[in-house]
């Protein structure tokens, strides 16, 4: 029964994509006012899509013309007091269209397609916002926002700033010589290690505070064997400290093939918030400083 | 409900069948009556203030409304969102009672369900075997067969499952409890294992929104998916009636149901491919949504006795009312978010089991 009861997540995930994907149907989808829209035309009431999205309205001084955030905006405080959505990936279109919002604007990734397209059918206009995980895709981030609500020059002063900050950011490990490998754990469940790929958010942030993902030769998150931990030989593992039941430091330490790594000898376990270190947003400079730190302490120059 | 105090009196006293199908017609009257209220409580109820009732007024007097641009957003709340899960949930709500009385009538068991023995399972792993290997592997089956492709590969996999289940659980025309539902759980696991095998091959952008798929949801209804599972649907709910009579006569034994005529063999086969059609394709659009098929039945059984002539389409309505209520307090209860269904029918559908099992076992009287 008990290895029972271990398969019931699989069971469980099982069930989403025989939903979570629309059935393929060439159906013509009428051309809206929605579609194609950089700029909003009326930007007073939007309802913000995405952590970094919100963080964006937020820097650009632009707040008050929200009307809705996602569960995962949690970030600046004030934004928690917004009527929120749900989570930017199982999206209610009813729910989104009952803040009556003049406008949507939605990181990528945010969904389900299905309640994407009926959004996209009304005459609200809906952006989407590309979301790379580099120095250029937060600045690219911010001046999309800033089109859409149409505060560009706000939003090139924004841009300046934080491609400044960076920029510093990214030089106090230019100099380093010697590369520390990060091992990014995504999750434990049952003893198994879900680690971070080439082409995440934690693949990105790792590269730009200087380190080397312990891990590559795929993209996305996935569970790795014993033996291919010991082989990336990560100095340091790194995870995020508010993401569902925290695994506690000794239980992952003690696993047997991160215990006989250079990160599990030392044990070099550092965990940071989700979305500061993930979010690829205005506090983003900061993570990178943060992680640099842990990552090569007194080398980092400041 | 009022009809607590009737259900009090059927006791194991044999009713008059007179009487009983009298009862039976009355019960299938308010449910109809009842049907009627929920689909009306679930087309104005929603997180927005959209009003069905000023939408469908305006569609049936032609009048222009006050004000175009609310009116367009409501028209598209009613027609495109709560329209099109209203029908869904009432196709795979029928779906789901009825799969459950059809299957505990042909296992002669009260506990048959689709979603204990496995079929659920073997659907899903079905589903997921077209999405995840849909582009790859399985490109000419998905390019031939277009949209029915996922509803076809979850009956697929529901009809393997319903047919190895009874291959193994029956013996000289008896089929064993025990056997049943250790062979349900051991398919189970199996699809499971299966499905965890496709899900490791999923990309993560699939894997991360699965996680929310967990419970199932009727979320993402649209008119493009009831064309492609409704037919689905409709069809096996059609074929379920013509099992009423062959299945009241299985509840005496098969040799007996023989000797009256009812050809068994071919009746056990028609009830699987339904049970197997309705079960995948209502997987293959809303998840897992466990507890109708063997609360609704059990219910109606205390209410109106265990002829199945009545029993299939009062589940029909009883199941399709409950679903949408279900997803009406889904939908409604964290707005302007949603909750999976299937928590909603879990929470409401667990302890009222528990509930009937204790009555049976004369624990509690209420």
């Amino acid at each position: 029964m008990t290895s029972l009861s271990k398969l019931a997540p699989f069971f469980r995930l099982a069930l989403g994509p025989v939903v979570g994907l629309s059935l393929v149907v060439a159906a013509p989808q009428p051309a809206s006012a929605a579609e194609g829209a950089t700029v909003f035309a009326d930007p007073l009431k939007v309802a913000a899509i995405g952590g970094s999205i919100t963080e964006i309205v937020y820097a650009l001084g632009e707040e008050g013309r929200l009307v809705a955030r996602d569960s995962t905006s949690r970030y600046p405080e004030a934004a928690l007091k917004l009527p929120d959505v749900g989570y930017m990936r199982q999206l209610s279109p009813e729910g989104v269209l009952s803040v009556n919002p003049s406008g949507i604007l939605a990181l990528h990734g945010s969904g389900p397609k299905e309640a994407v397209d009926v959004l996209k059918k009304t005459s609200i206009p809906f952006i989407e916002v590309p979301d790379h995980y580099n120095h250029e895709g937060i600045l690219e981030k911010i001046r999309v926002v800033g089109e859409a609500l149409g505060a560009d020059a706000k939003a090139e002063v924004l841009v300046k700033e934080i491609d400044a900050k960076l920029k510093a950011a990214e030089k106090q490990t230019a100099s380093i010589k010697d590369r520390k490998r990060v091992l990014f754990v995504l999750s434990m469940q049952g003893g198994k290690v879900l680690a971070a790929g080439s082409e995440t958010a934690a693949d990105g942030i790792i590269k730009l505070a200087g380190g080397i993902n312990a891990v590559g030769g795929f993209s996305g998150y996935k569970q790795l064997s014993d033996e291919a931990i010991i082989t990336a030989k990560p100095d340091m593992i790194l995870m995020m400290s508010n993401a569902g039941p925290p695994t506690p430091d000794d239980v992952l330490l003690a696993n047997p093939a991160i215990s006989s790594t250079p990160a599990g000898i030392a044990r070099k376990l550092i965990r940071i918030d989700g979305s500061y270190l993930l979010g690829f947003g205005p506090r983003t400079a900061g993570a990178i400083h943060d992680l640099a730190v842990s990552l090569y302490g007194g080398q980092v120059t400041e | 409900m009022a009809e607590q105090s009737i259900a009090g009196s059927t006791g194991t006293i044999m009713a008059p069948e007179g009487d009983r199908s009298g009862r039976a017609r009355l019960v299938i009257l308010l449910l109809c009556a009842a049907l009627a209220v929920a689909v009306l409580l679930s087309l104005t109820s929603g997180a927005s203030d959209a009003s069905a009732v000023n939408v469908i007024g305006d569609w049936l007097t032609g009048a222009a409304p006050a004000d175009a641009v609310l009116s367009a957003r409501d028209r598209l709340i009613v027609y495109d969102i709560r329209l099109p899960r209203v029908i869904l949930g009432m196709l795979v709500g029928a779906a789901l009672a009825v799969s459950g009385a059809v299957m505990q009538g042909l296992f002669r068991n009260p506990l048959a369900d689709p979603g204990l023995i496995g079929v659920s399972a073997g659907s899903s792993l079905g589903a997921v075997a077209v999405i995840v290997l849909g582009a790859t592997l399985l490109a000419p089956v998905t390019a031939l067969l277009g949209a029915l492709a996922l509803p076809l590969a979850a009956f697929c996999g529901g009809l393997a499952t319903t047919l190895v289940l009874y291959q193994v659980a029956t013996r000289q025309g008896r089929t064993s409890v025990a056997t049943m539902l250790l062979a349900g759980i051991a398919l189970a696991a199996l699809a499971m294992a299966l499905t965890g095998i496709l899900i490791f091959m999923a990309d993560d952008r699939q894997l991360r929104d699965l996680t929310f798929w967990q419970l199932g949801s009727l979320a993402g209804a649209t008119w493009q998916k009831i064309g492609s599972v409704g037919p689905v649907i409709v069809l096996a709910l059609a074929a379920m009636p013509f099992l009423a009579r062959g299945l009241n006569a299985l509840a005496l034994g098969e040799a007996t149901a023989s000797h009256l005529g009812i050809p068994v063999q071919r009746l056990k086969y028609i009830a699987i491919i339904g049970v197997s059609a309705a079960v995948g394709a209502s997987v293959a659009v809303s998840g897992g949504i466990g507890f109708v098929g063997i609360v609704v039945p059990h219910l109606l059984r205390l209410l109106i006795g265990p002829d199945n002539r009545y029993l299939l389409p009062a589940s029909a309505l009883l199941g399709a009312s409950l679903l949408l209520l279900a997803d009406a307090v889904a939908r409604t209860i964290v707005a302007p978010a949603e909750l999976p269904i299937g928590i909603v029918t879990a929470i409401a559908g667990a302890p009222f089991f528990l509930w009937i099992l204790l009555r049976k076992r004369g624990v509690i009287d209420l």
